[in-house]
């Protein structure tokens, strides 16, 4: 489980998360929406200890992230798949090369031969061909280098998935494709997810629950349809141009 | 508009007529505060590089890969430069030795000039622009990207795949590439001072071994170590320091070839100091 209370940061005058309280539950997707700029990275980069916070608590398993000693925090990232919103992968290495890097335990990461068929198995999750291995990052589109990046997330066998605009920067089609993707990878490897995004039709596919983050705090968390039904003017402003409210 | 001003620059005052006008005490604070903020991080980074010591399966082989790039990729432009450095040392001492001076100094002064400084200082400013300025981009790039913060969230240390290799090889490198360059110049010296000087090799010789002492080229040596240092170490700070943006690396790359040129100069006159 991930539970926030009330997380401040600011960067020097700029306070970009105010108090911001949300839980996941094991097991469930979680889509955080907001605007650009708001925060939405920050607060996902909380979770796995590349930020820390201000003021407030960040717990996941409930193990204190801030508090946490260099060793345990790298045990800890080792169960937390992160998914950038550009990829991230090392231009310098092959996809295969970057594949196996997610793979973290070192007695697994050692072995050639379940280095290569767990590469493998992650590729064919995210709907890659096998010949895409030898590919470097260069030679990839975006929809490939997301996909990539998140297999080198699932490859390490995590227990959480933070997605960081999976989507961003993506043709619908590409969109809808990751889109399916992570509903897929909740069902067959039943991680707990939270994707960060602004595409609010796609938020609303793949989550279980929404959450909207605006002026630094949650303004709304719940699922779907409890979104559309709020009366609070920034989540209907928010919502306003794909639905019309 | 009088906020404005202020949040743009903090080292000035606006006041009410809207001259801004230069507060020396803010200014002199903020450097101050910035110069803090580096030796800290610097610190840090060192604390960091002695932690990651322990995974060296992580850190050794990769340190090949560098020394390797190090070493072999810099010998040629090493070599011609040194090669020019002992040919032009050896004309100028031509120009300047007259007959009332035995020749065989001159043998002497190319040697020397090539092993205490020459040697060491020009090599080790070739690799600052060389190897110093890739290693700011391709980390500075790493951080702007996030490759870094994306080894980080793979539970793996930054410090011991990207740094300690890098200052480990150069550091090594280094002293490697000196020996090349000492060996070259003073080739390319004796060549010219066979045109300029009309030196018998037999004077040559005489010359440059009455005036060698071993100690010389230990401290050649030794003083190398520092600079790869400098050259290694200063580039991966800034690299890891990056802001955002390529405007960001472009800055870290000028400041940390800048800066490792600063530092080999100012070390060069330190050790100049406290060993000879």
């Amino acid at each position: 489980m991930i539970r926030l209370t009330g997380v401040h940061k600011a960067f020097g005058d700029n306070v970009v998360l105010g108090g911001v309280d949300l839980n996941v539950e094991d097991g469930e997707t979680l889509a955080l929406l907001g605007p650009s700029g708001v925060g939405k990275s920050v607060l996902l980069k909380h979770i796995n200890g590349l930020i820390n916070p201000d003021a407030g608590e960040v717990y996941v398993d409930g193990q204190s992230v801030p508090l946490l000693e260099r060793k345990e925090l790298a045990q800890l990232r080792t169960r937390i798949g992160y998914v950038f919103q550009f990829g991230a992968l090392f231009d310098s290495m092959n996809v295969f090369e970057n594949v196996k890097l997610g793979i973290t335990d070192e007695d697994f990461s050692n072995n050639d031969d379940y280095c290569r068929l767990r590469v493998q198995e992650c590729l064919d999750l995210v709907n890659l061909t096998p010949e895409t291995a030898l590919k470097f990052p260069a030679d990839l589109s975006g929809g490939m280098k997301k996909r990539v990046g998140i297999a080198r997330a699932i490859a390490g066998q995590p227990k959480y998935l933070l997605y960081d605009e999976p989507t961003s920067g993506l043709d619908p089609v590409n969109a809808d494709i990751i889109d399916a993707l992570v509903k897929k990878l909740q069902n067959e490897l039943g991680v707990t997810s939270i994707v960060v995004s602004h595409d609010v039709r796609g938020s609303f596919r793949v989550g279980d629950r929404v959450a909207l983050l605006a002026d630094g705090k949650i303004r709304h968390v719940g699922p779907p349809d409890s979104f559309q039904d709020s009366g609070d003017p920034a989540v209907r402003q928010f919502l306003e141009r794909d639905f019309g409210q | 508009m009088a906020e404005e001003r202020w949040r743009l620059s903090s080292a000035y005052r606006i006041p009410i007529e809207g001259k801004a006008k230069l507060d020396i005490r803010r200014y002199l604070g903020r450097g101050f505060l910035q110069a803090a903020t580096h030796m800290g991080r610097v610190f840090y980074l060192f604390v960091e590089i002695f932690r990651a010591l322990p995974e060296w399966r992580i850190w050794l082989p990769r340190t090949w890969q560098q020394a390797y790039q190090v070493g072999v990729g810099s010998l040629f432009i090493v070599l011609l430069t040194a090669g020019f450095a002992g040919g032009v040392t050896s004309l100028q001492a031509g120009y300047q030795f007259t007959a009332t001076i035995p020749v065989y100094f001159a043998a002497g002064v190319i040697t020397q000039s090539l092993i205490l400084e020459l040697g060491p200082v020009l090599t080790a400013l070739i690799l600052a622009g060389r190897v110093g300025a890739r290693y700011a981009a391709e980390l500075g790039t790493m951080r702007v990207t996030e490759q870094i913060d994306a080894l980080e969230s793979l539970g793996r240390s930054p410090v011991s795949h990207l740094v300690i290799p890098r200052v480990l090889a150069g550091t090594l490198m280094l002293p490697v590439l000196v020996i090349f360059a000492d060996a070259t110049g003073i080739f390319s010296g004796w060549l010219a001072a066979r045109h300029t000087l009309d030196i018998s090799n037999h004077d040559f010789i005489y010359g440059a071994r009455y005036f060698f002492k071993p100690y010389d080229l230990w401290y050649s040596l030794f003083k190398s170590l520092f600079f790869g240092l400098a050259v290694t170490f200063v580039p991966c700070y800034m690299g890891f320091s990056t802001g955002k943006g390529a405007e960001g690396v472009g800055k870290a790359t000028t400041g940390a070839v800048v800066s490792s040129s600063v530092l080999i100069l100012a070390l060069d006159a330190l050790l100049s100091e406290l060993l000879l």
